[in-house]
C-alpha cells in the first residue's frame, strides 16, 4: 500500500521502540536517539512520529506507571505490532537487496 | 523560586514556566494532555538537573514552540469501525476518490437534486445565469483585447500621431501633413515600412457595367499590404504599385462580380477613372481598426487631383492625412520617438515662429497594441480609453459569478439542517470526513456541470442579441481546445468555490450531537449567511444606481438643445455632376413640394469636418492666432435648411453681393473673441477679409454630444462642398418625400446610386458609446438582481420552513397574518437597508468619477439613491412575501400535529 510506506525517521523511531522494548515512551526514545545519532532531538518531532506510527497500526500503546518526576502523570508506552515488525523486515530486506545488488565497481577503488 | 543555575540537585523544587504550562494545558488535545505534560515535566527536571533551571526553562519553552502542530490540538479521531488486518501491507484506507465512491457520490447527488426539485432549480438556474453572463462578458472582453492581433506585425506597427497646442490646449491627432510619409521613409532607417493613407471618409460609387455600388475605401501606400499582413486570396502580391489599380475585399469582389474572376476587370470610380482590379484580399475581422471595402493606390491621388500634385505634396502645414509606420525588429520606439519628434517643426520653423513658440508640433508613435483600447489623450499624454470599460465589465463579470456562487453557498448551508441527520448517520456508519467532503463537492460540481450546459445554451441563444447590443459579430470558437479547457476549469472552479463552504461546514458536524437531537445551527452559521446576502445586494444595488445614472446622463445628452432641428433633415453626398447642375437641381426639388429648403455644405449636418486657426480680428493678440475655429463652409440657405434661429444679424443673402466674403459666428466664438457688437466686424483669414453678418446659437455638431461647443465660423465658400442638405417639407411624410426626390437625383447624378442620411439617425449614432455601456450595465444589473432574488427566495423559503413550528405556535396564541409576515420579512429588509448604506457611497463615488469625463453632464441627485432603496425594498418584499405569507397562512393544526 502506497499510503503506509515507512519514512526514514519513522523507521528509526520504530527501531528504537523495538530496542527499548518494555520502556519505550517518548522521552526515552528521544534520549536514546539523541545519544545514538549524536544530535539533539525534539520532543515534538518524536511525539508526532509515534502518533503517526500508531495511526498506521505499526505500534500499539498503553498507559504505564506514573512517577513523581512526571508530576504524577502516566507515560504512554509503545510496543511494536506484528505489522510493525513486518514493515521493518520489509524495509531491511529492501536495503539488503539493494546493497547486494550494488556492483563492486560502483564505489570505485576503495572497495576493489 | 530559585533560579541559580548551580543548584544541580534542586530538580524537584524548580517548576517549569507557569505561562508555558498554562498554554500547553489550553492547546493540547484532551487525549494527549496527560502524557505530553508528563513528558515535558520529566524532560524539564532532567534538564534542570543537568544544565540548570534557567536553561531548562528556556528549553521547555523552546520544546513547546516546536510542539505546535495541528496534531497537538487535533481531537482524537472518532472510533470508527475498521476491519482488522493482520498484514501491514494489506491495511487499506478507505479511498475517498475511488471510482466506486465517485459513482456513489454522483448517484446520491442526483437523488438529492430530484428530491428537492425547487431548490435544485433555483440553484442551477442562478448558477447558469451567472455563468452565462460571465461567459458573454468573457467573449466580449476577448473580442476587445484580441482586436488587431491578427496582423502579423502587431508588435512593430505604429500610427504616427501629432501633438499640437492651440489656444493653450495640447491636443493629439492622427492628421499629419502629406510629405511626412516620404520624409520618414527616406531619412529614418528605423522604419522598415511606411504607408500613408487618406483619413477622410471614402464613400465612393463603384461602377461595373451598368451597376453602381456605394462602398467605403481608402487611398493607402503600397507597403500597407505587407505591413498589415493582408492575405491576398487572388492576384498580384504587390497590387498597389500601379496608380490605376484597385484592391477589393472578397466580399466586395462577390458583390461586384459574383462568381467571376475579378482579376484584370475594370471598375470605374466616381464616374471619372477606370481602375484595374489587381488583387482580392480577405475582409478584415469586425474588431480590426483598419476597415475597408476596397483599397486605392496612394499615387492615384496625384494622378487624379491637380491640387495634390501641385500643392499638398510639399505642404507641411495642412494636416489632412494619416500615416502608418512599421519599425525594424528590435528597435525601441522610445528612441525613434526622440529622433522623429521635431520632424514637422524643422520644416516649418524657418518661416513660422508661432509654430515653434506656441503650436509646438511633436510627432510620436502610437503602438498598434493600444489603438483600440488606449486611444484617449489628455494634454498630449495617453490616458487610456475604452480599456476602462473592459476593466469595469471584467469586474462585473466576476461579481456576477461571485453572487451566483454566494447563492449556492447560502442555499446549501441553509439546507444543512435538513441534511444534518444524513451527515450524522453517515458518520455513525463509518464514513470519514473526506468522504463527506467528497460527496458534497461532487454534488456542487454536478450542479455546476448542469449549470454549465444550461449556461452554454443561454449563451448560444443570446449571442445574436448580444451582438446586436454591442454591435459586434462575435462567435464561439467550438474547435478551440483552449475554450473547452477554460470552460471546464471554470466549471470545476465554480463548483469547488460554490461547494467549498457547505462541504467543509456540513462535514464538520458531530454525529453524536446531531443524532441526539441537541444539534442547532447557531448564530455562527447565520452571520456569514447574512454577510453574504449583504454583499450580494450591495453589488446589485450599486449596479442599479450606476445604470440609472448612466441612463440619466444618456437622456440628458439626448435632450440637449442642439440649436438646430435634426428631424426632417437629410444629407446627400455631393458629386461633380450634382454641383454642375445645382441650380436646376434645386429648382426641380423645390418644385416637387417635398423639399422646403436646400443648401450646400462641407460637412454633414451633425458633424464638422474642418477646423482652422489663424483668424485675426480687431483686438486680437498674437496668442489669439492659435484659437481653433470649427469651420463650416456653405453658401445660401444654411440656417433655413438646418432650422437654426439666428441670434443676431442675418444669413447669407443673394441680395447682398458682399456676402461672398461673409462669415457667421456662433455664440462661443463671439465670447472667445470678446466682441460686443459682432455684426459688421471685420475679420481676416486665409489672406482674405471677412465680414460678420450674423450670429447663430451654439449648434452642437461636436463628435461627442457631451462636449463643450467650440467657437465656430460659418464661412461663405461656394466651391467647398461635400454634401447637399435638404429639409423635407414638414407636411409630407419622409418616405413620400424620398420617393419624389429620388428621380431628380438619379437624373442629375447618374453615376451614383441614390443614398441619403437622416440627420436624426446620424445624431443618435453619437450616443453609441453611452448606449452600449448603459445597455450592458442594464443587462448585468437586471441579471444580478434576478440572481440575488432567486437566492433570497430560496433562503426565505428555508427560514419559513425552519420556523414552521414557531409560526404555528404564534398563530395559536393569536398572531395575525400581518404580524407573521412582518416577522419573517423584517430580517431581510434590514439586510437590504444595510446593503444600500454600503453601496450608495461607493456607487456615488464611482459614478462621479465616470461623469468627470463629460463636460455636459448631470449632477447626481439624492433621489436616485432613495429611489433605488425603495425599488430594492420593494423587490425584496415581493420576493420574501410569497414565502412569508405561505408560511403564515399554513394551518397551525397541520404544522403542530406531529409533536
Amino acid at each position: 500500500m502506497k499510503g503506509a510506506q515507512l519514512g526514514e525517521f519513522e523507521e528509526i523511531v520504530l527501531l528504537t521502540i523495538a530496542l527499548l522494548y518494555d520502556d519505550a515512551y517518548s522521552v526515552a526514545v528521544m534520549e536514546e536517539l539523541s545519544n545514538r545519532l549524536e544530535r539533539p532531538m525534539r520532543l515534538g518531532a518524536v511525539h508526532r512520529t509515534m502518533q503517526r506510527l500508531e495511526e498506521k497500526e505499526l505500534v500499539q500503546s498503553r498507559f504505564g506507571e506514573s512517577t513523581a518526576e512526571r508530576g504524577g502523570r502516566r507515560k504512554r508506552l509503545f510496543t511494536v505490532t506484528t505489522a510493525g515488525e513486518q514493515a521493518l523486515q520489509e524495509a531491511r530486506k529492501i536495503r539488503n537487496d539493494l546493497w547486494a545488488d550494488i556492483p563492486k565497481a560502483a564505489f570505485g577503488g576503495s572497495l576493489a | 523560586m530559585k533560579s541559580t543555575p548551580t543548584t544541580h540537585n534542586a530538580g524537584q523544587n524548580v517548576k517549569p514556566p507557569r505561562w508555558a504550562n498554562w498554554l500547553m494545558e489550553r492547546i493540547t488535545a484532551p487525549h494527549l494532555r496527560e502524557e505530553l505534560q508528563g513528558d515535558m515535566e520529566e524532560l524539564f527536571h532532567r534538564r534542570a538537573h543537568r544544565h540548570g533551571a534557567t536553561k531548562a526553562r528556556f528549553m521547555y519553552a523552546w520544546d513547546l514552540l516546536l510542539l505546535i502542530h495541528p496534531r497537538l490540538w487535533r481531537r482524537e479521531p472518532e472510533p470508527t469501525f475498521k476491519p482488522r488486518y493482520t498484514k501491514y501491507s494489506d491495511v487499506s484506507k478507505p479511498l475517498s476518490f475511488h471510482p466506486v465512491m465517485v459513482r456513489n457520490y454522483l448517484k446520491l447527488a442526483f437523488r438529492n437534486l430530484t428530491k428537492y426539485k425547487g431548490y435544485s432549480a433555483i440553484n442551477i438556474a442562478g448558477l447558469a445565469v451567472g455563468m452565462a453572463v460571465t461567459m458573454l462578458i468573457g467573449i466580449w472582453i476577448q473580442d476587445e483585447v484580441s482586436a488587431n492581433k491578427h496582423h502579423k506585425n502587431y508588435e512593430t506597427l505604429y500610427q504616427v500621431k501629432l501633438n499640437q497646442t492651440f489656444d493653450g490646449q495640447r491636443g493629439t491627432q492622427d492628421a499629419i501633413p502629406f510629405p511626412l510619409g516620404d520624409e520618414l521613409k527616406t531619412k529614418y532607417p528605423d522604419f522598415k515600412a511606411v504607408a500613408m493613407y487618406q483619413r477622410s471618409e471614402g464613400t465612393r460609387s463603384l461602377i461595373v457595367g451598368d451597376q453602381k455600388f456605394l462602398k467605403n475605401g481608402i487611398y493607402i501606400g503600397q507597403d500597407a499590404i505587407d505591413m498589415f499582413s493582408l492575405s491576398i486570396l487572388n492576384g498580384d502580391r504587390n497590387p498597389l504599385k500601379e496608380p490605376y489599380s484597385i484592391v477589393l475585399t472578397d466580399e466586395t469582389a462577390r458583390t461586384l462580380f459574383g462568381n467571376q474572376d475579378p482579376i484584370g476587370k475594370i471598375v470605374r470610380i466616381d464616374n471619372s477613372v477606370d481602375l484595374k482590379v489587381t488583387a482580392v484580399v480577405a475582409k478584415q475581422p469586425a474588431n480590426a481598426t483598419l476597415q475597408f471595402d476596397y483599397l486605392l493606390p496612394w499615387q492615384l491621388q496625384e494622378a487624379r487631383f491637380d491640387w495634390v500634385r501641385n500643392k499638398a505634396k510639399t505642404d507641411w502645414r495642412n494636416n489632412d492625412w494619416g500615416v502608418f509606420a512599421q519599425l525594424k525588429e528590435g528597435i525601441d520606439p522610445a528612441q525613434t520617438n526622440a529622433k522623429i519628434k521635431d520632424v514637422i517643426l524643422t520644416h516649418l520653423a524657418a518661416n513660422d515662429p508661432t509654430s515653434r513658440n506656441q503650436v509646438k508640433p511633436e510627432v510620436f508613435l502610437h503602438p498598434m497594441a493600444k489603438w483600440r483600447l488606449y486611444s484617449e489623450f489628455t494634454d498630449g499624454k495617453n490616458t487610456g480609453g475604452f480599456i476602462k470599460y473592459v476593466r469595469l465589465f471584467s469586474i462585473f463579470g466576476l461579481f456576477i459569478l461571485v453572487i451566483a456562487c454566494i447563492n449556492f453557498m447560502n442555499l446549501s448551508t441553509a439546507r444543512s439542517e435538513k441534511r444534518a441527520k444524513e451527515v450524522g448517520v453517515r458518520k455513525a456508519v463509518g464514513s470519514g470526513r473526506e468522504q463527506l467532503i467528497g460527496q458534497f463537492l461532487s454534488e456542487s460540481i454536478l450542479i455546476a456541470g448542469m449549470a454549465l450546459v444550461i449556461a452554454l445554451v443561454i449563451v448560444l441563444a443570446s449571442l445574436p442579441f448580444f451582438n446586436t447590443l454591442t454591435e459586434k459579430s462575435m462567435t464561439i470558437e467550438f474547435g478551440n481546445p483552449l475554450l473547452w479547457g477554460g470552460t471546464l476549469a471554470f466549471t470545476l472552479f465554480t463548483g469547488l468555490l460554490a461547494g467549498s463552504y457547505p462541504a467543509l461546514y456540513l462535514s464538520s458536524f458531530s454525529p453524536v450531537k446531531i443524532l441526539k437531537g441537541t444539534f442547532q445551527v447557531g448564530k455562527g452559521a447565520t452571520l456569514p449567511r447574512k454577510i453574504l446576502v449583504v454583499v450580494q445586494f450591495a453589488f446589485s444595488i450599486s449596479l442599479m444606481i450606476g445604470t440609472i445614472i448612466i441612463y440619466q446622463q444618456l437622456e440628458h445628452g439626448k435632450n440637449r438643445p442642439l440649436g438646430f432641428t435634426k428631424a426632417g433633415l437629410i444629407s446627400i453626398n455631393s458629386s461633380k455632376s450634382l454641383l454642375d447642375h445645382y441650380d436646376a437641381l434645386r429648382d426641380e426639388l423645390m418644385a416637387t413640394g417635398a423639399v422646403s429648403s436646400i443648401c450646400k455644405t462641407n460637412a454633414p449636418p451633425t458633424q464638422w469636418w474642418s477646423s482652422n486657426s489663424g483668424w485675426k480680428w480687431k483686438g486680437a493678440g498674437p496668442a489669439d492666432e492659435s484659437v481653433i475655429f470649427t469651420t463650416i463652409a456653405t453658401s445660401y440657405d444654411y440656417t433655413k435648411t438646418m432650422g437654426i434661429k439666428l441670434k443676431e444679424g442675418r444669413d447669407f443673402s443673394r441680395a447682398f453681393a458682399t456676402d461672398s466674403a461673409g462669415v457667421i459666428l456662433n455664440e462661443a466664438a463671439v465670447k472667445r473673441m470678446g466682441l460686443k457688437h459682432p455684426v459688421g466686424e471685420r475679420m481676416r483669414w486665409a489672406n482674405r477679409d471677412w465680414t460678420v453678418v450674423g450670429v447663430v446659437p451654439d449648434i452642437v455638431v461636436e463628435w461627442s454630444p457631451y462636449r463643450a461647443v467650440a467657437p465656430m465660423t460659418i464661412i461663405f465658400a461656394k466651391d467647398w462642398v461635400n454634401f447637399i442638405d435638404l429639409r423635407i417639407n414638414p407636411a409630407m411624410s419622409p418616405s413620400a418625400a424620398i420617393d419624389k426626390i429620388q428621380p431628380i437625383f438619379d437624373k442629375y447624378n447618374p453615376a451614383y446610386p441614390f443614398d441619403y442620411q437622416f440627420a436624426d439617425v446620424e445624431y443618435a449614432k453619437k450616443f453609441r458609446y453611452e448606449e452600449l455601456v448603459g445597455n450592458l450595465s442594464a443587462v448585468v444589473c437586471l441579471l444580478a438582481i434576478f440572481i440575488s432574488c432567486l437566492g433570497l427566495f430560496g433562503l426565505a423559503s428555508f427560514i419559513a420552513e425552519q420556523r414552521t413550528k414557531e409560526i404555528g405556535v404564534r398563530k395559536v396564541l393569536g398572531a395575525s397574518i400581518a404580524n407573521l409576515w412582518g416577522l419573517l420579512s423584517k430580517d431581510f429588509v434590514q439586510l437590504v437597508i444595510i446593503a444600500c448604506l454600503i453601496a450608495s457611497p461607493i456607487a456615488w463615488y464611482a459614478m462621479n468619477q465616470w461623469l468627470e469625463s463629460y463636460t455636459y453632464k448631470i449632477t447626481i441627485h439624492i433621489s436616485v439613491f432613495v429611489g433605488v432603496l425603495a425599488i430594492a425594498l420593494l423587490i425584496t418584499l415581493l420576493t420574501v412575501s410569497y414565502q412569508a405569507l405561505k408560511a403564515a397562512l399554513l394551518n397551525p393544526v397541520k404544522t403542530l400535529r406531529s409533536e
